[in-house]
């Protein structure tokens, strides 16, 4: 055996399909203005929404380990700014969202350095906390609606756009770019340096630490991009809802259980799975929604069933059972080509 | 003498708080289990405490000889049909769990009971109060507070005078060992989570006399039990009934400087206490 016959590569055949599979289903997702009807249309945004919201939370607890129940703080914040920087400061809603993910980094700072105090599960409730503390603080607000919220003023929706049409369209595909966006971020972070820290994080703190990984900072990275990103979510989020209040926009339910759940299901710790819980989670909403809170329930058992029979996920089993991988993340060792030898 | 009201009323309230926390306390105590469905479950004691008081037309303090073994007994079976399988060295799956239990506990609750408030009858209980020094204190708050100092005394007694407490303190310790020693630990951790519900009711009821409830309000019970645990400093119950002293006193002040100020006067004190000594006042476990 000759080393040189050997290469470490991290594509195979299966990631070279699904690059082309995703850039095929991309297209078609962005023409959907030709081919899907108005609420078909609604309906795909608020996955793609979603779907952001899932990476960027396996991001920080399937990777960085932290995991936070209070990811609604940073949907509601930036909620409010886009509501603020619109009314008050007279910012184009675009421009707004993007200011939005700005002081959604800035905020994140001083929480992380507070709640990093916490370990664990204490973490875990110390990040609802602090959505709490941004409900209240929002709902003194008066200009902004105080405890009952307030809507969109018409002008600054007619800016996106004068007709409705075009203004569903651009909300759809800026959900569209949003998820987008939010893969590739999360992709080239763990393809970087450290992201190939954070990989070496989850794996073993202990040893991490000792091979010179600085674990605070680390961490402390992915949760002020998290944040920064999620508020950005939370701002597209509320431009589709066009009215905001406290309750809606700091939701423990909404925008962290349900968020949870879908990454559990997929997967926790893979980019694939927070891909497949979405459809799946949309997939069980859209055919059971008319049992009410028998669905939450059902999502429930669900989440509770796989965390305990199949931790990894509904991708983790696919990948154990084919060795597959749609993302090329890890390396492997191949044999070349060019030899043809033993 | 408004302020001294203000706080004496908040130190009662603190009673109530602690009776919150003591449970989660407990819990931590003996296997680090961090229970998000906490809330809920007092929610749940409440909820059963209503609907006995209803079925049997009693005092809903009498209920709590009802609902405590009652409470109790979910409590085992939860933790030996499920909660058991969590444990380990991860911190994901007990969290993720205790977090599914709250959505299906709420839901069901919801489905039950529906979403209006609703309220457990004291009779004179609830308005009688005793003048002490100038302040007119309420009967229900004052023995809201005596049942937490009860309580913690009891555990507190448990704990460390007695061969359950050893089993659970050995078992914290060191599962291995403790299971060479004849522990068998799915039992022991079934008795402890069955002992932190037994609490829950006498919480979840005295929450349903004071005030209503509805299926929504587990979280805000679990985020204040929460903060009484973490301020108090983690593993020490007296430090618990402390924190909820702190949390109680802090949200009476800020209420009185504005009302819409009193939660978040509790929870500006959690998080300046957490910046300044972040294993709590009195700690007794680090991590």
């Amino acid at each position: 055996m000759n080393l040189s016959d050997y290469h470490v590569t991290r594509t195979s055949r299966a990631t070279k399909i699904a690059a082309v599979l995703g850039l095929l289903i991309l297209v078609v997702l962005i023409a959907a203005p030709l081919w899907a009807g108005r609420a078909d249309m609604r309906l795909l945004g608020e996955l793609f929404l979603y779907l952001a919201l899932a990476s960027l939370w396996n991001l920080m607890a399937g990777y960085a380990g932290l995991v936070s129940v209070g990811q609604q703080a940073y949907v509601g914040f930036g909620g409010y700014m886009l509501f603020a920087l619109t009314i008050f400061g007279g910012l184009h809603p675009i421009g707004a969202i993007l200011v939005a993910g700005v002081l959604g980094a800035l905020i994140a700072v001083p929480v992380a350095l507070l709640i990093f105090r916490l370990r664990g599960a204490y973490f875990a409730i110390g990040t609802w906390v602090i959505a709490e503390v941004f409900r209240l603080s929002f709902a003194q607000i008066s200009s902004l609606g105080g405890g009952s919220g307030s809507s969109l003023p018409a002008g600054i929706v007619k800016s996106l756009s004068e007709s409705r049409s075009g203004r569903e369209h651009l909300s759809y595909w800026l959900a569209l770019g949003a998820a987008v966006i939010v893969i590739v971020a999360v992709y080239l972070f763990l393809r970087s340096r450290n992201g190939l820290a954070l990989t070496a994080i989850r794996d073993n703190e202990l040893a991490a630490g000792s091979l010179g990984i600085d674990i605070w900072r680390t961490k402390f990275i992915v949760y002020v991009v998290t944040a920064a990103l999620t508020a950005m979510v939370g701002a597209l989020i509320f431009l589709q809802k066009l009215r905001i209040s406290p309750d809606a926009a700091f939701s423990v339910n909404d925008w962290t259980a349900f968020v949870i759940f879908i990454v559990v299901i997929g997967g926790i710790g893979t980019i694939e799975g927070p891909i497949i819980g979405t459809l799946i989670f949309f997939a069980l909403r859209e055919s059971l929604a008319d049992l009410g809170t028998i669905y939450l329930m059902v999502l429930g058992v669900v989440a509770i069933l796989i965390m305990l029979k199949a931790p990894n996920g509904i991708w983790g089993l696919v990948r154990g059972r084919f060795d597959l991988e749609l993302f090329p993340l890890s390396f492997r060792v191949k044999k070349s080509n060019s030899s043809k030898g033993a | 003498m408004d302020w001294v009201n203000a706080v004496v009323q908040g130190i009662l309230l603190g009673g109530l708080y602690a009776l919150f926390a003591a449970g989660l306390s407990l819990i931590f105590g003996v296997m680090r289990l961090v229970n998000i469905a906490h809330g809920d479950m007092i929610v749940l004691g409440a909820y059963l405490g209503l609907s006995v008081t209803a079925v049997l037309g009693i005092h809903p303090l009498l209920a709590l000889f009802i609902v405590v073994p009652c409470m109790a007994i979910i409590g085992y079976v939860l933790q030996r049909g499920i909660l058991n399988q969590t444990l380990g060295g991860d911190l994901l799956p007990p969290l993720l769990v205790t977090f599914g239990l709250s959505v299906i506990l709420q839901n069901a609750l919801l489905e039950i009971y529906t979403a209006d408030p609703q309220k457990m009858n004291a009779g004179a209980l609830e308005t009688a109060s005793v003048p002490i020094g100038g302040l007119s204190l309420g009967l229900l708050p004052l023995l809201t507070f005596a049942m937490a100092v009860v309580v913690i005394a009891s555990l507190q007694w448990t704990f460390y005078r007695t061969a359950l407490g050893r089993a659970f303190r050995a078992t914290s310790d060191n599962q291995e060992i403790a299971q060479l020693m004849g522990l068998n630990k799915r039992h022991i951790f079934g008795l402890a989570m069955a002992l932190a519900l037994g609490v829950t009711a006498i919480a979840g009821i005295m929450l349903g006399i004071r005030t209503s409830f509805d299926p929504s309000v587990g979280g805000g019970r679990l985020i204040f039990g929460f903060e009484a645990v973490i301020i108090g400093g983690l593993g020490n119950l007296w430090g618990t009934l402390a924190g909820g002293v702190i949390l109680g006193v802090a949200q009476t002040i800020g209420a009185k400087i504005d009302p819409g100020w009193q939660l978040l006067a509790g929870h500006l004190v959690f998080l300046a206490i957490l910046a300044v000594r972040p294993n709590g006042l009195f700690p007794r476990i680090s991590g």
